[in-house]
């Protein structure tokens, strides 16, 4: 039953926090800075991921389907695909639930139990769109880029790996890369991100958000908030894969 | 001018404050007198809608806050100033973006008129030279000078000081007393200090409420305050050897 109530005050907070802003101007400012503090800032580790984990990928998948009976290709093909229909969107999504997701639940969650919250209320700000919508705008306007670089460095990445390693020659990896090459699945990824990129903000954002009590309970909140976020999009996931395959 | 009618508020089972029946004048420094956790922070975030109350009514100029429209609340927020007990001070700006953000958010004055409004409340509050201070490299007292900067920079009609004093020295204390004072009567505005300082309820003390445990126990002047044969009253106005010598003094004063 709890968790209906929870949805329930979530779904509320959001309608408080799509509303006409008092002052776009000062918005605008605000999505700007919450791209670099929390879109910008997240890039090198996004970067180093996937590099990483786009060579172990290739280096596996070429161990294990270096079988005759496969055709050469495969190996890219696979990659290609699999680290753009799931790898980009949903991992690298999962590693910023934990890094953007803390941060904005620990935030939001300090300036309610340090009354910078009622401060703002007593003003006449409205507090949900003032400091949540900002937060949300930037994490989703900047999706598209963290997907496309993810891809880009994971397919660098393995690539580099497996012709350095040997595993796979670069011309089969190519040709496996290219093979029936429509933009669905960039789509698909795409889709995937601006939906997870909304999780990942706006969830922290409600825990942050409705916190009460002290130093404790905002780093309670904000575990809650990236365990919750994580189960959220994996749901939502397997959701849209199924919609969308 | 404010009033509040019949205002019961209480947290689970327990009853914070009780039939609360008041009028706050406008112009007036009216004071809000208790012991610690008698209740005053809660009958002042209940005042401004921070707590939803249990029943009863807080009348601005007549309209009643618990009641009102959302867009009406929002509106007659722009025109109150608060100072939180704590400052609550935006820790992501400094002093200064802290002091400008309700005239950037609510008033379409250019940067240098912004600039000019907020050097003019920061010198009000004796603080010329912190404007590029974050929060954290500030001291008790002056965060809540800062504060009391932020609450007055936009001219409110309605002045909410919750402690403005406490945790200044004496000199500060009566610098701050002195300019709620001076900007209450200057530009009008109903003003409520929540305080426990004796100095204070001497010095700027109009009209005021002792409440003790949630009940609003005695209500008058600083003048009636040294005859009160209020005994709870007694007790927390003149509790030490340096109070009692002042009531004694004031009384002589009047026998003659
Ligand atoms: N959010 C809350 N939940 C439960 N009880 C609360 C809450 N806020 C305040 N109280 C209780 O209400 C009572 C009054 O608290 P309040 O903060 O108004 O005291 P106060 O008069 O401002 O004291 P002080 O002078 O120490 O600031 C206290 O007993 C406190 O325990
Ligand atoms: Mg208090």
């Amino acid at each position: 039953m709890k968790i209906f109530s929870e949805i329930g005050s979530y779904l509320i907070l959001l309608k408080n926090v799509f509303h006409i802003p008092e002052n776009p101007r000062l918005y605008r400012k605000k999505v700007i800075f919450e791209m670099r503090v929390l879109c910008l800032d997240s890039l090198p580790i996004i970067a180093v991921i996937s590099i990483f984990v786009g060579a172990a990928i290739v280096i596996q998948l070429a161990a294990n389907l270096s079988n005759p009976i496969y055709p050469r290709w495969i190996t890219g093909y696979s990659s290609r695909e699999g680290i753009m229909l799931e790898f980009a969107p949903t991992m690298i999504n999962l590693v910023l639930a934990g890094k953007i997701g803390s941060h904005i639940a620990s935030e939001i969650g300090t300036m309610r139990i340090t009354e910078q919250i009622d401060a703002l209320d007593v003003m006449g700000v409205n507090s949900a769109s003032y400091l949540i919508l900002p937060k949300i705008i930037a994490c989703v306007l900047f999706s598209p880029v963290v997907i496309v670089v993810s891809i880009f460095l994971a397919l660098m990445g393995g690539w580099l790996a497996g012709t350095l390693t040997g595993v796979i020659s670069s011309y089969d990896f190519l040709d496996g890369l290219q093979l029936d090459y429509t933009n669905k699945s960039l789509i698909i990824s795409l889709v995937k991100g601006l939906v997870y990129s909304f999780i990942i903000s706006s969830i922290p954002a409600y825990r942050g958000y409705t916190v009460s009590g002290g130093a404790l309970e905002v780093g309670r909140s904000s575990t809650k908030a990236v365990v919750e976020s994580c189960i959220t999009l994996i749901i939502a996931n397997l959701v849209i894969t199924n919609l969308l395959i | 001018m404010i009033e509040i009618k019949k205002l019961y508020k209480s947290f689970g089972d327990k009853t914070v404050l009780n039939n609360i029946n008041a009028v706050f004048e406008t112009g007036k420094t009216n004071l809000t007198i208790g012991r610690s956790g008698s209740g005053k922070t809660v009958l002042m975030k209940t005042m401004v809608g921070l707590e939803c109350i249990d029943s009863g009514q807080v009348l601005f100029d007549g309209k009643d806050m618990v009641t009102m429209s959302k867009k009406e609340r929002h509106s007659l927020r722009e025109s109150i100033g608060m100072v939180f007990q704590n400052g609550a001070l935006f820790d992501s700006m400094s002093v200064a973006d802290n002091v400008r953000f309700p005239l950037r958010m609510f008033t379409n004055m250019t940067n240098g008129e912004m600039d000019k409004r907020v050097d003019f409340c920061l010198d009000r509050v004796n603080l010329g030279n912190v404007h590029t201070f974050t929060t954290s490299e500030l001291s008790g007292g002056m965060r809540k000078r800062v504060a009391i900067a932020r609450a007055i920079v936009t001219n409110p009609k309605y002045l909410f000081c919750d402690e403005p004093n406490s945790g200044l020295d004496p000199q500060t204390s009566i610098l701050i007393d002195n300019l709620i004072k001076e900007i209450t009567e200057e530009y009008n505005i109903t003003t409520i200090v929540n305080t426990h300082d004796m100095n204070s309820v001497m010095g700027i003390g109009e009209h005021i409420i002792f409440i003790h445990q949630g009940n609003l126990w005695w209500e008058g002047t600083r003048n009636e305050i040294t005859n009160t044969t209020n005994q709870e009253l007694n007790d927390f106005m003149f509790n030490n050897e340096l109070t009692k010598l002042l009531k004694a003094s004031v009384l002589e004063k009047a026998v003659k």
